[in-house]
């Protein structure tokens, strides 16, 4: 990892068409390559007419959710009374997901840029980024292209902060996000209010993705019909998307295709497959929040919103884990678990406590201690975490759970029989 | 139904309540407890406990009763099956990490766990092999001790300090299964109204040291009361045990003191137990008192006021006393030149700072504004230089009263120092305290309030206003029947 592959011959390049290019992150490198000219375009339209030419392009979120994001630039206020406040989240950190730290490393600009147009369609008149603790080096180069913006006077009236966040998974959710940039703890706020009516101090707030802020220039310069062409499924799924393929194949990283694109295509062709002599085993295609999927539903899966969910998981953020026949999936799901135990925020009863409890139970699977009533334990308290909570990283820690038994069973029913040398947990 | 209510039905009743009502606000309407443990009507909505989940026709999932509104024609189920199993889920999860101690916990028989529990919990546990989680007890401030163990994370406390008392001492500390009440590192606990997170704990997590082992739930008897720490009028509960009392708790009120009663008000009800009590009327007998009963105590106070040859009289009397026992302390010296007074023992106004005109009151006492009403003056030094040449002094219920008059001194009172001016007195009266009598009492705002008796009264001791009604009547029985 590090420096990112050359772009492969069946990628749609848009988004990643910079990446590796360091004179990409200057401004004048940028500027030189078309950049903020959709700004300046954007600038001279009406906000509801910027507005409208993203809902035309079907752009959503790629955060995980995939909510229109036309539609939801649209919920802010039609009459401005208060201050209106944009956030860019930049917390990328969900387990397998690294394609916001690309964007931010090398196309900090294209960011920037896509920021000030949002902020420009929902009429904020100020904007934070907030970008992961850890994400050191994306932190320093978007801190050096948004002093090299300011200085040139790209964003007008409008003001753009960065936020640094202090290490919580949680704080990717918007609200925790939102709490986080105000100075609290990053707990999740119940919703209702959303954030359109009650955000970020209280004020109408929009929340987006780093990618896909980092999509609308394209989407002004070339038009919402080029967009929306680019689509090779079901048209409820438009444009590219970064996929961040990480675990057993032979070439990792971040590779962008055309929405509708088929799973085993990226893997096979693009990642090269599993190592050699290995096979495939399974597949997280969304993030760690999502469901598995196995060797047979990875192969027929593709890539957008609907055909990840007929498949059976969520295209979720596009982080895709990949496991090989060597793979244990009874500790690669205790892994997860164990994350999940650790980032929840403490608030809700079911999260706090059952990611700690499904923690343990998966621990003892694994060290050979595990009861015979483990797994249908382990189904009915995921059961109880999923959808009773504010946000949904209890959900997200049952989801694999569930998934997992279900689909690796065998494997769980070989540690719980002694067929199965225990791990080293530690 | 009402013009401009909303209309929903819980559990099959119908109710019918003002928009933005919370739907668990709306279920007591229909009888109905929602269980819940963050919520709490004094405090800012969390929704975190997810305890209160209910079923409600329409929406896909189901919601808590705790930040739901009411709609027009919604549909609330409580005992609906999925409802059921899902805070069934949440107690089976509180309990993981819940010591099971109540044997040895304040709060067992008044915990909202134990009751949940009891209501609709499993009787078995599947966390049986895991060990529970383990933090030490914390010192939180002067009467709050913190065991983590029982936390259950509801974060009442945290929002009480943080909204209610507007000072942010105490947070959620680490995350995930670790979490604690964590406490500022350089803070104490010792704001005024700090007492208020014991009663807000739903459990024994926050105790008072002052109550600590002390009693058990089940054994105390409840009365209702108003505190005599200040002019505020707190309505509260005195809770005892075996005839002492051992505990004072707020009791909701919301035009007075919403659910909260300041430290000092808490602590205020030791000098209710005191064992040195005026048990038995006292007479002069030459240099001595004389113990006697009541006849001829009533008989030689009524004998002094009949036979005095001025007709002057002062009453110094306690901002403490009942409105009852102030009145017929005036009536009593019908036909007397009159002057009533009394003094105030003044402190430090400490307001609870998210509560509209909630504060403990500079003026040390419940019922200033009562005897003024009466007639009382505030003018005290004069009163007392009066005494000195008035034919009749009555002392009420100060034992402090550096009283020195001429005339004929009655005292009525609680106790006696060694040393207490009130020993010169020509007859002494025992009379019962606040806990001992009912009466009542006018707060500064100008609202009388009732408070009732929670303990007998020691010896022949009587309430004041007993007392006083019994001379009142000796001295001209049409006058006191009115």
């Amino acid at each position: 990892m590090g420096f990112p592959h050359k772009s492969h011959p069946k990628e749609t390049v848009v988004l990643s068409q910079h990446f590796g290019d360091a004179d990409a992150r200057t401004l004048k490198g940028w500027t030189k390559r078309g950049g903020y000219e959709a700004l300046a375009q954007a600038l001279k339209m009406d906000p509801v007419a910027v507005t409208d030419v993203v809902k035309e392009s079907g752009l959503r979120g790629r955060g995980g959710a995939g909510f229109p994001t036309g539609l939801k630039w649209s919920f802010m206020p039609k009459e401005k009374k208060r201050p209106h406040y944009l956030c860019v989240n930049a917390d990328e950190s969900e387990p397998g997901t690294f394609k916001d730290r690309e964007i931010m490393r090398w196309t900090p600009h294209a960011l920037l840029e896509g920021t000030a147009i949002a902020a420009h369609a929902i009429r904020a008149e100020v904007a934070y980024i907030y970008i992961r603790g850890e994400f050191t080096e994306p932190w320093t180069i978007m801190e050096r292209a948004l002093a090299e913006a300011n200085a040139a006077g790209v964003f007008g009236t409008i003001k753009v902060y960065l936020h640094r966040g202090a290490g919580a998974y949680i704080c990717g959710e918007e609200t925790a996000l939102m709490n986080s940039i105000e100075g609290k703890r990053g707990n999740p706020r119940i919703k209702p209010p959303f954030p359109a009516a009650a955000g970020l101090f209280g004020m109408p707030t929009t929340i987006n993705n780093v990618e896909t802020l980092a999509a609308v220039p394209h989407i002004l310069t070339r038009g919402a019909a080029w967009y929306k062409g680019l689509c090779l499924s079901n048209p409820k799924s438009t444009g590219t998307k970064l996929f961040s393929v990480c675990g057993h194949v032979q070439r990792p990283g971040n590779y962008e295709v055309t929405l509708g694109f088929p799973l085993k295509d990226l893997l096979y062709d693009m990642c090269g497959g599993p190592p050699a002599g290995r096979t495939l085993k399974a597949c997280i295609p969304g993030g760690s929040s999502v469901p598995i999927l196995t060797r047979e539903e990875t192969e027929a899966c593709l890539l957008d919103y609907e055909g990840v969910v007929a498949s059976g998981s969520m295209l979720g953020s596009g982080g895709v884990i990949v496991f090989d026949d060597s793979a244990d999936m009874v500790y690669q799901i205790m892994r997860l678990a164990r994350f999940y135990a650790h980032e929840s925020c403490a608030q809700c009863t079911q999260c706090r406590e059952g990611t700690a409890w499904t923690t343990k139970i998966m621990e003892r699977i694994l060290a050979g201690q595990g009861k015979t009533k483990d797994l249908d334990l382990l189904l009915d308290l995921s059961e109880n975490m999923t959808g009773k909570t504010i946000c949904v990283l209890s959900d997200s820690c049952a989801a694999p759970i569930v998934s997992g038994i279900k689909k690796f069973r065998g494997e769980f029913e070989a540690y719980l029989a002694g067929k199965r040398q225990p791990v080293m947990v530690s | 139904m009402a013009d401009g209510l909303i209309n929903l039905t819980i559990d099959g009743a119908p109710v019918s309540v003002p928009p933005g009502t919370l739907v668990i606000e709306a279920a007591k309407q229909a009888g109905v407890l929602v269980p819940h443990y963050c919520y709490h009507p004094g405090l800012p909505v969390a929704g975190v406990c997810r305890m209160c989940l209910v079923e409600i026709e329409t929406a896909p999932k189901l919601q808590i009763a705790c930040a739901t509104t009411v709609t027009e024609g919604m549909v609330v189920k409580t005992q609906a099956p999925a409802a059921k199993d899902a805070r069934q889920g949440v107690l089976e999860f509180l309990l993981i990490n819940h010591p099971l101690d109540c044997p040895i916990c304040d709060q067992a028989g008044e915990c909202e766990l134990q009751d949940f529990v009891f209501q609709e919990g499993q009787a078995r546990t599947r966390y049986a092999e895991f060990a529970k989680r383990f933090n030490p007890v914390e010192d939180f401030g002067p009467d709050v001790l913190y065991v983590p163990n029982r936390c259950i994370l509801c974060t009442r406390c945290v929002r009480f300090m943080e909204d209610v008392a507007q000072e942010p001492v105490l947070n959620v500390s680490e995350r995930g299964d670790r979490a604690f009440i964590g406490i500022h590192p350089e803070a104490r606990l010792d704001h005024p109204w700090a007492g208020n997170v014991v009663d807000l704990c739903p459990v024994g997590s926050l105790l008072s040291k002052d109550f600590l082992h002390k009693a058990r739930a089940w054994e105390l008897d409840k009365t209702a009361s108003i505190c005599t720490g200040c002019s505020q009028g707190c309505n509260i509960t005195l809770d005892t045990r075996d005839e002492v009392v051992v505990r004072v708790r707020p009791r909701p009120n919301l035009e007075v003191n919403r659910y909260f009663i300041c430290d000092h008000g808490r602590m205020h009800y030791k000098w209710m137990n005191r064992g040195d009590r005026i048990e038995a009327p006292l007479v002069r007998a030459g240099a001595e008192l004389k113990a006697t009963d009541w006849d001829e105590a009533l008989d030689r106070v009524t004998a002094i006021l009949r036979g005095t040859e001025g007709r002057t009289a002062v009453a110094l009397v306690s901002p403490g006393a009942s409105s009852e026992a102030l009145a017929l302390a005036k009536r009593v010296f019908t036909g007397f030149t009159w002057t009533g007074a009394f003094q105030v023992v003044m402190g430090e106004d400490a307001p609870l700072a998210g509560v509209p005109d909630l504060a403990l009151r500079a003026e040390r006492a419940p019922n200033a504004k009562g005897a003024e009403n009466l007639g009382y003056t505030r003018d005290y030094a004069p009163a007392l230089a009066a005494a000195k040449t008035a034919a009749v002094v009555l002392v009420l219920d100060d034992p402090d009263c550096a009283v020195d008059t001429n005339g004929a001194l009655i005292y009525l009172g609680t106790v006696l120092g060694e040393n207490a001016a009130c020993r010169r007195a020509d007859v002494i009266l025992p009379i019962a305290n606040v806990a001992e009598e009912e009466g009542t009492f006018t707060n500064r705002d100008g609202r009388t309030q009732r408070y009732y008796q929670a303990k007998p009264a020691p010896g022949m001791a009587q309430p004041a206003a007993w007392v006083l009604g019994q001379l009142a009547a000796a001295m001209g029985p049409a006058e006191a029947q009115r």
